[in-house]
């Protein structure tokens, strides 16, 4: 990490929130609208907008279909938004469900362990093309963190 | 999301307006799935202009359609995709295998 990257990294957000829902595919909707109210105050571009809408949506039905199988409504996902000076927002999401055995393996694009659910694996490539960080943390029978960084307004500032 | 379909001269029309994520596909797909076996068309039409939204569950629904389109001798077509559905069929890749059409009149 650049000397400057390391600065801005140690500032502190200057706005945050946290919510937990239902694993309900109905609340995908519910967590994406969350997030564009939460960054709207950045005045960001239509397609910053959404991308950043596209990934949180992403990460948000991994949690339901692969975290939780799909038959977990009681079970439930936490996100978490922060908003720092420069104008970075990072975007957690996570859930306590199945876990990833290969996290490096199941970002590949393409890669799907649910082909019959007619996904074809590009989940994580949309996060990572929209976005401009993705981390992803996975503990087999723990649970999965995804950590989203979005630059918003940095062209026009 | 909310879905039209209107079959005529073995011509099978999807209209889909709304969110096309993973609660929006499911939804979609049943319905879809149904006017297609109820109909046996030559051809799929999906009309997407109205979808504000698509996120990859979207895109395996039209790969999912597509298929189901194959598997009873019919082809599939995406009609005006709107913003979101081009820009992620784009970014997938399957620009090759989704056929694209513009009406011209939008
Ligand atoms: N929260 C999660 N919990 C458990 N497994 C996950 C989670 N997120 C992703 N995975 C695993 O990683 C794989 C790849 O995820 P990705 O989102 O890229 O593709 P997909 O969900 O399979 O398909 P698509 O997103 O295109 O519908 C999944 O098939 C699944 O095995
Ligand atoms: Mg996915």
């Amino acid at each position: 990490m650049s000397a400057t990257a390391e600065k801005r990294k140690a500032k502190k957000a200057v706005d945050t929130f946290k919510l937990r829902f239902s694993a309900k595919s109905v609340n995908e909707s519910f967590a994406r609208m969350a997030v564009s109210a939460f960054v709207a105050r950045l005045d960001p571009t239509v397609s910053e907008l959404a991308d950043i809408k596209t990934a949180v949506s992403e990460a948000v039905t991994n949690c339901i279909v692969h975290g939780y199988k799909d038959a977990r409504g009681d079970a439930e996902i936490l996100l978490k938004g922060s908003i720092y000076a420069d104008g970075r927002v990072v975007i957690e999401i996570k859930d306590k469900g199945l876990g990833i055995e290969d996290v490096e393996t199941a970002m590949l694009p393409m890669y799907t362990t649910d082909p019959a659910g007619e996904r074809s694996g590009m989940g994580f490539t949309v996060m990572g093309a929209f976005c401009d960080g993705l981390k992803v943390r996975s503990a087999v029978g723990k649970g999965t963190t995804v950590v989203l960084t979005k630059k918003i307004g940095f062209g026009r500032l | 999301m909310e879905i039209t379909t209107n079959e005529k001269d073995g011509v099978l029309t999807v209209s889909l307006k709304g969110e096309l994520d993973h609660h929006g596909a499911v939804a979609a797909r049943q319905d879809i799935d149904a006017a297609i076996s109820r109909t046996s068309p030559k051809k799929v039409v999906l009309v997407l202009d109205r979808v504000n939204f698509c996120d990859s569950s979207g895109l395996g629904l039209i790969m999912g359609r597509y298929k189901k389109a194959l598997s009873v001798g019919a082809t599939l077509t995406v009609a005006d995709p709107s913003e979101a559905v081009e820009r992620i069929i784009k970014l997938s890749g399957l620009t090759e295998i989704i056929k694209t059409e513009r009406s011209g009149v939008l």
